[in-house]
């Protein structure tokens, strides 16, 4: 199998890791080939972010370049933006529509871009856009965006249900499991 | 049982394995990971040291003592520890000494991209240089065996994509390596000129017995090809790129140790292949190697020596099509990394920038004061150099420049090689003022403790160093402690301070915010009705505070109701904020 590759992209301090420890987890469990390739240090600090996930038959470098990515889930609309070009042709894009300023609009030295989601469609890519933090609240805590994502992640794969939920299990700490599979089943179903 | 485990996982999973029982190291991106992951296993000694030359220090008393030892730093943190480095190379180890560095290409959270693998060459200390995590677990096993077979101390090489990258390992059993009890060895041990004088000799020796390990070991080693046309010779990160186009097209040679080369293994693979191709990161170290040994090789030329690879970058360097993707024509705005909501250097930055002073910076989460819109830092250069260079502009200026400039150091940076800059502005008089951003942790590289939290790399209680009474047992008379929350104060005494002749130490006082036990007071509350939209609380650069259609909005998810930007505003928008 060719390697398949997924981006996770978002602003420091959302949870874009935990969303990478978890699909690597499924991923090895299901015997693939898998590297995830994470950002510390610096670029954390509300900074833009990304993860790599790859898997296949045998994955050599752990980062994704332009135009491979299949999936990009993006956990705020203008890092979707900022990342398209990384999306191979015919490929996804999982967005939340949330949005976060950042500094350089905070401080008026330019403006957030307007009706980003009809211009991203506009290149003719697939994009699966939910509001992701409404969900999360709904589940209980607006740091769950990133389990959203994952649910609504899920329908693009073949996996069980019972494969995610294990996946979680091992991901989140006992007393917010039962929380986080509600937030993966409201993305799942969004 | 397989499983998936981070690059720097891996070198701390290869301690424990190899029975190494003594860490220390100093935290510094992207190696931080290693030291934290050894200290889980009980049967691994491990602490944080001040710096890293201690560091390598310790870590050497611990080779002496008979105990497989290792010590971890970033590729900044050689340069602080290359004074025992040149030294211990001549006197080698007793039991396995491993050096493991972390270089950081395309400097996600480095001051420079300084290439490590040229500290192996100048020191005469091998190095091995993993490209995944199963590799860092072999090469760590292997690294104390060569320690102790050829009485050397030898690097462990990471880089961002090896460190930070998750890949497949399988465990194995911790093996306890035999006891090696110390044993008194002046001739070995005392480097004074007529002992280092007969260890030199044995320093050469010693890599052209290395270079002979490299001609036939198994970490340098030929993948076969399909087409001979080419030859590739690479390494680490580079490697992966290069099997990632080309596969199994090719023939490699993958190089895992990169001091010493190995000499007839490059010959006779480059006999093997019509052109040869070096793919490396950074500088020209293998290609000038070949080209010393006489194997012409196409490197440097057509990839230069700055900056991160990619498979994409390495196909189309190497002539073979790579994906495009399609771009918005939009403008997207940079999102550059910033201090966060409730941090508590954000008053103190504020407050230098309101007075117009000179700041000289230094290294950590504070150095993003230089960002817009505080822009209050006016250098950056490394570990400790805001105190000393402070120190030097204000003598050179004649006294000009004392009241309006200071120097900024956060507490672990100062305890790294501060205090040593602090002493020359007592001991040679300089009317300096330093101000200590005391955020009570190591925070950049993502909370360590340091010697004056009162923790230890264990989260056991120790001493906790008595800033106030350091700076004043140094020399310095005028010690004042301020709240950065409290933006009055921070200006009076900053303002104080720095009309005073003599120097001063300021101590800025508040953990960070994202410490676990801090408490917070919780998103500020406000009274819109009362805003005028004139933005005066957006001054202070707070991710947490906008200003939305003329009205101030607060991101609750965000804002830790430290109450600064409440301290901006005239007409009493933000209400009152209660202590946590």
């Amino acid at each position: 199998m060719q390697t398949k590759n997924i981006m996770i992209v978002g602003v420091g301090g959302q949870g874009t890791l935990l969303a990478s420890k978890l699909l690597g987890r499924i991923l090895l469990s299901k015997g693939y080939d898998v590297k995830v390739s994470e950002v510390h240090g610096m670029s954390q600090r509300g900074g833009s972010v990304v993860t790599y996930v790859r898997y296949g038959d045998k994955v050599y470098s752990p980062v994704i370049d332009k135009g491979e990515a299949d999936y990009i889930v993006s956990f705020e609309i203008l890092e979707a933006a900022r990342w398209v070009e990384y999306l191979k042709d015919g490929g996804t894009i999982i967005t939340n529509t949330q949005e976060v300023n950042p500094m350089p609009v905070i401080i008026g030295a330019c403006e957030y871009p307007q009706e980003l989601e009809a211009k991203i469609k506009a290149l003719g890519i697939n994009l699966d856009a939910i509001d992701a933090l409404s969900l999360a609240e709904q589940a209980g805590t607006s740091k769950a965006v990133n389990i959203v994502l994952m649910g609504k992640l899920s329908k693009y794969f073949d996996f069980t249900e019972e494969d995610w939920m294990t996946a979680i299990e091992q991901s989140v700490p006992p007393k917010f499991l039962e929380l986080n599979k509600k937030a993966f089943l409201l993305g799942k179903e969004a | 049982m397989k499983k998936l485990m981070l690059g720097n996982e891996a070198v701390a999973r290869g301690l424990y394995e190899a029975g190494c029982s003594f860490v220390s190291s100093y935290p510094g991106t992207p190696s931080t990971e290693i030291t934290e992951y050894a200290a889980k296993y009980n049967e691994i000694y491990a602490e944080w040291a001040p710096n890293e030359k201690v560091a390598l220090e310790t870590a050497f008393g611990a080779s002496l003592a008979g105990k497989r030892s290792f010590c971890g730093m970033k590729h900044v943190g050689v340069n602080v520890a290359a004074d025992p480095l040149f030294t211990v190379a001549y006197t080698g180890v007793n039991a396995g000494l491993i050096i493991g560095v972390a270089d950081d290409p395309g400097m996600h959270s480095s001051q420079n991209e300084q290439d490590s693998r040229h500290y192996a060459i100048a020191s005469k200390i091998p190095m091995l240089e993993p490209s995944d995590s199963a590799e860092s677990i072999a090469f760590v096993k292997e690294a104390f065996d060569i320690s102790e077979k050829f009485d050397t101390p030898i690097f462990i090489k990471m880089c961002t994509r090896v460190a930070h990258s998750q890949s497949i390992i399988e465990e194995s059993e911790r093996v306890l390596p035999t006891a090696k009890p110390y044993e008194k060895q002046g001739e070995k041990y005392i480097m004074m000129p007529g002992n280092a004088k007969k260890r030199h000799p044995i320093v050469e020796q010693r890599t052209l017995d290395l270079i002979e390990l490299a001609e036939t070991a198994w970490f340098n080693r030929i993948e076969d090809g399909s087409d001979n046309t080419v030859g590739i010779i690479t390494s680490s990160t580079s490697y992966q790129y290069v099997k990632e186009v080309f596969g199994d097209k090719y023939p490699v040679l993958k190089l895992g140790m990169i001091n010493p080369l190995p000499v007839n293994k490059i010959k006779d693979f480059a006999k093997k292949v019509k052109n040869v191709i070096v793919v490396e990161e950074l500088d020209g170290i293998i290609e000038t190697h070949c080209k010393n040994i006489g194997v012409s090789v196409i490197g440097k030329e057509i990839f230069g020596n700055i900056g991160e690879f990619s498979q994409n970058l390495v196909a189309e360097k190497l002539g073979v099509d790579a994906p495009k993707g399609v771009a918005l024509s939009e403008n997207i705005p940079m999102r550059p990394p910033v201090m966060c909501a409730g941090c508590p250097h954000r008053g103190l930055f504020y407050t230098l920038k309101k007075n117009k002073l000179t700041v000289m910076g230094d290294i950590g989460c504070y150095t993003l004061g230089a960002v817009a819109p505080l822009a209050a830092i006016d250098t950056t250069i490394c570990m400790g150099a805001s105190v000393s260079s402070i120190h030097g502009f204000n003598k050179a200026n004649d006294g000009e420049t004392d009241g309006k400039t200071v120097a900024v150091i956060g507490d672990s940076t100062f305890m790294h090689s501060g205090v040593t800059g602090l002493i020359n502005i007592a001991y040679n008089g300089s009317n300096s003022t330093v101000i200590i951003l005391d955020n009570s942790i190591t925070g950049m590289t993502g909370h360590q403790q340091n010697p004056t939290t009162g923790y230890n790399l264990k989260g056991d209680p120790c001493s906790k160093i008595d800033l106030e009474a350091l700076c004043k047992s140094v020399g310095i008379n005028s010690v004042r402690v301020v709240d950065p929350y409290n933006l009055d104060e921070c200006d009076t005494v900053i303002k104080e301070e720095l009309a005073k002749e003599e120097p001063s130490v300021i101590i800025s006082r508040r953990p960070c915010a994202l410490l676990k036990y801090v408490k917070h007071a919780g998103p500020i509350k406000v009274n819109t009705d009362k805003c005028i939209g004139c933005k005066s609380c957006m001054r202070i650069g707070c991710p947490a505070v906008s200003v939305i259609n003329g009205k101030v909005k607060i991101d609750n998810t965000l804002c830790t109701g430290c109450g600064v930007c409440a301290q901006m505003c005239k007409f009493d928008v933000f209400e009152a904020v209660k202590e946590a």
